[in-house]
């Protein structure tokens, strides 16, 4: 007997729906046959059989949801084989330094630790959404409000996104406000900041933020500059979002943390949500903002839930928050490092270390004011992000903190960040190299030392 | 090294058997403006000589048959200009006060970006021009974006996008083509084709040297242009134009010119004759052109006279300006970073 097992189909699939079956017990099936349709978190796919044989039984009926990445869901009779797809064996473990971070399950969302957001008012009804739906209900309603709003890039319109972000905005605004272009970041970036020049407001996907390195000389000379150069005259209202940082196991070209790139330069506006209320919250503002503004998520967090406000709900840009009081130590972070952040101070209350954790959510301009209150409250500072440390963030954040609140620090204040090398492929390096739980628990061990 | 094969020289329009012809008092215009450029620049040079201007200061000395051949076809306030670094002439065509781009020649308050912008970055909205941009190509993909929001608009709206023959072998210019042609975006390229890339010469930068033809792959149609006769120039445009307007897409101009000056003014020339120069001087000048038409159409030199006196009156008052406008106060240099978000 041979099993066939649930596939993933993409570099951050855990599970999907089994849409469909096109075979049925008693069938025969060979190599290549179209078996399944299976839907995963960005497209429905088909999936074709690897080994031949009679179906003995569908183990998982057709509908069924959440089916998670390596439940046998066929069995074929016949000559026992390699189980169809290559059962995924655990690789051993090279041995490391250190014990390796263990990779932070993407599905897993953070703790539900938060304080309620001054923000939301205390009657809103809170919607379980993921980040995805939230970042294309933004989209949508400001499409709705301005007729100059319009998504362009690659795959934005009848794909659908390739993170499906965009998911039924060609169904509603069709392809004068939706439109596909070709590969071609360099000229469609430009293209962009010239329609704003011209008084649109273009939404520009960058299918990644690594892509987008083509493209930054259009994001940096001309819309991050003009303001400037042209006195006043020249706006280049605009945002440029997409997925930015590490995915999974999808290699150094396509695993880049941008924030402190983009964070370095006057005339630019950079977001990096964490929760689904902020993903929309900034995105309607990021839309209405008339500054050009580079809006950064996070391929590992598209389909996590949470509660977001029913209704027009924008959020200011620049304003950070305190994700969890404490009195011990500030944890700074942003985009997915905030949700490690709250597991670690989780951890960490349980050895009676009272962590703040402070979710930066606007990089430029940066909320210093909140960091400082905070680091002069706890004494101490680590400072979380997924890119490099040197020139980082952090970087920036230990500065300012020094700046204006050198007197109060009890500790040397510690930067948690990527390791100083290009991402590796390999799942145990990879896993050492990006920062995660274990990593910050140590240096906030550390600092309180 | 294969020569390339020798450019053409005549243009399309010239071998239109009927010559291109202009009343007196459009030629007036036309002489009018060249010599608004020709006289600016020239001055503009001699500021830079005195340490008035300062960084890069490229002049358009040359080439004004271009500027304002294009211009005959622009709907001033509907339409959209946006040109590279070599951008004083384009400004002066469309309309801005000499004196605002003086000043900000030379960093003054008067200035038409405050002063903040300089040389190849001055913007304006009113006239329709986009810039003056500083690096080569970019402006080709931002001309585009304009074409397209005059497009998503539904008005009949044009970019005019100009470009040199050193920004024809940027990457994006080609992404842009690719773009233009795909959506029929009203998108009027314009190249500028002064022989030289900074110091390299076409020849020696470019495998293909028709640069009309750049556009063929993408079936964009290309046209190539006498750019020392602000007729020719006038009429190619006006076809492109029309055709543009009516939802026909993008067309390619490729004007042959020459720029009499250095790439900038700290250009050495070390890359061409002295004789190369004069001699184009001497046969193909736009303004000598211009006065041969004017001739022909019965203009005395005392029109001409009042012209010239009317130009060195303007560009005196605009360096006037341009010397006495104070510098940005300093609390300028905090303006203008973020547009502050309008309720």
């Amino acid at each position: 007997m041979t099993d066939i097992l649930m596939p993933a189909l993409s570099p951050t699939m855990e599970e999907g729906t089994l849409t469909k079956w096109h075979i049925k017990a008693g069938d025969t099936v060979k190599a290549g046959d179209v078996i399944a349709e299976i839907e995963t978190d960005k497209a429905t796919m088909e999936v074709e059989a690897v080994d031949e044989g009679e179906v003995a039984e569908i183990l998982v009926a057709e509908g069924s949801e959440n089916v998670k990445v390596n439940t046998p869901i066929a069995r074929l009779a016949g000559e026992a084989g390699a189980a169809a797809p290559a059962q995924k064996a655990e690789a051993p473990r090279a041995e490391a330094a250190e014990p390796a971070a263990p990779a932070a399950p993407a599905a897993a969302p953070g703790p539900r630790v938060e304080l309620r957001d001054p923000e939301i008012p205390a009657d809103a009804k809170l919607v379980k959404t993921t980040i995805r739906d939230a970042l294309r209900d933004a989209m949508a309603e400001e499409m709705r409000r301005d007729e100059k709003v319009f998504l362009i890039g690659e795959e934005v319109a009848q794909y659908q996104g390739a993170y499906k972000v965009s998911r039924e905005l060609l169904q509603e605004f069709g392809d004068k406000r939706v439109v596909d272009t070709p590969i071609t970041e360099h000229g469609f970036a430009g293209l962009g900041v010239g329609a704003a020049m011209a008084g649109l407001k273009p939404i520009v996907e960058f299918m990644t933020f690594n892509f987008a390195m083509q493209a930054i000389d259009h994001i940096i000379n001309s819309a991050a500059k003009t303001l400037y150069m042209s006195g006043g005259q020249i706006r280049a209202g605009i945002v440029f979002r997409g997925p930015n940082g590490a995915a999974s196991r999808v290699g150094a070209q396509h695993s880049q943390d941008y924030s402190a790139w983009y964070a370095q330069v006057p005339g630019l506006k950079v977001i990096a949500p964490y929760d689904a209320a902020d993903a929309k919250g900034l995105m309607k503002a990021a839309i209405r903002d008339p500054n050009p503004v580079v809006f950064l998520e996070h391929e590992m967090m598209y389909g996590l839930e949470f509660d977001v406000p029913e209704g027009d709900y924008v959020l200011p840009i620049g304003k950070a928050k305190v994700r969890r009081e404490g009195t011990d130590v500030t944890i700074t972070a942003h985009s997915r490092m905030v949700g490690f952040a709250l597991q670690a101070a989780e951890q960490l209350a349980g050895e009676g270390i009272s962590c703040e954790v402070v979710d930066l959510r606007t990089l430029r301009p940066l909320d210093h004011e909140t960091i400082v209150e905070s680091v002069k409250k706890t004494s101490r500072l680590v400072s979380a992000e997924e890119g490099w440390g040197p020139m980082g963030v952090g970087a920036e954040v230990v500065a300012r903190v020094i700046e204006h609140a050198f007197d109060y620090l009890d500790a040397p204040p510690l930067r948690v960040h990527q390791e100083d090398v290009p991402l590796p492929y390999a799942a145990n390096l990879e896993a050492l190299s990006l920062p995660g739980v274990d990593k910050i628990v140590k240096a906030v061990r550390a600092v309180m030392a | 090294m294969a020569k390339a094969p020798a450019s053409k020289t005549t243009s399309k329009a010239a071998k239109i058997p009927n010559t291109p012809t202009a009343s007196k008092e459009d030629l007036l215009r036309f002489y009018r403006e060249m010599v608004l450029i020709r006289r600016f620049e020239e001055r503009a040079g001699q500021l830079y000589g005195m340490g008035l201007i300062g960084g890069f200061c490229h002049l358009y000395i040359g080439q004004e048959a271009v500027a304002v051949g294009v211009q005959e076809s622009v709907k001033q306030g509907h339409d959209k200009i946006i040109t590279g670094y070599r951008d004083h002439g384009h400004m002066l065509c469309a309309g801005m006060d000499p004196k605002e781009v003086m000043a900000e020649l030379t960093g003054r308050i008067g200035g038409s970006s405050k002063g903040k912008g300089g040389s190849m970055h001055m913007f304006d909205t009113a006239t329709g021009f986009y810039g003056g941009h500083g690096i080569v190509g970019a402006q080709v993909a931002l001309g585009t974006g304009l074409a397209f929001a005059g497009r998503y608009r539904g008005d009949d709206s044009v970019a005019f996008i100009y470009f040199g023959d050193g920004a024809a072998n940027q990457g994006q210019v080609y992404e842009s083509f690719n773009m233009a042609q795909l959506w029929k975006l009203p998108a009027i390229y314009i190249i500028e084709n002064n022989q030289y890339a900074m110091g390299t010469s076409i020849e020696r930068s470019s495998s293909t040297t028709q640069l009309s033809e750049r556009g063929s792959s993408f079936g964009i149609p290309g046209e190539q242009v006498d750019g020392m006769d602000v007729l020719a120039v006038r009429d190619a445009v006006a076809r492109a134009v029309k055709r543009a307007r009516e939802g026909g897409g993008p067309f390619i101009l490729e004007m042959k010119t020459y720029r009499y000056r250095g790439h900038s003014m700290s250009d050495p020339a070390k890359y061409r004759a002295k004789e190369e120069v004069d001699e184009v001087k001497k046969t193909r000048d736009p303004i000598d052109h211009v006065k041969m038409l004017l001739d022909q159409a019965g203009a005395t030199e005392d029109d001409l006279k009042a012209i010239d006196a009317e130009i060195k009156t303007i560009v005196a008052e605009a360096v006037q300006f341009a010397q006495e406008s104070p510098e940005p106060d300093p609390s300028e240099l905090y303006t203008d970073v973020y547009v502050e978000a309008s309720a």
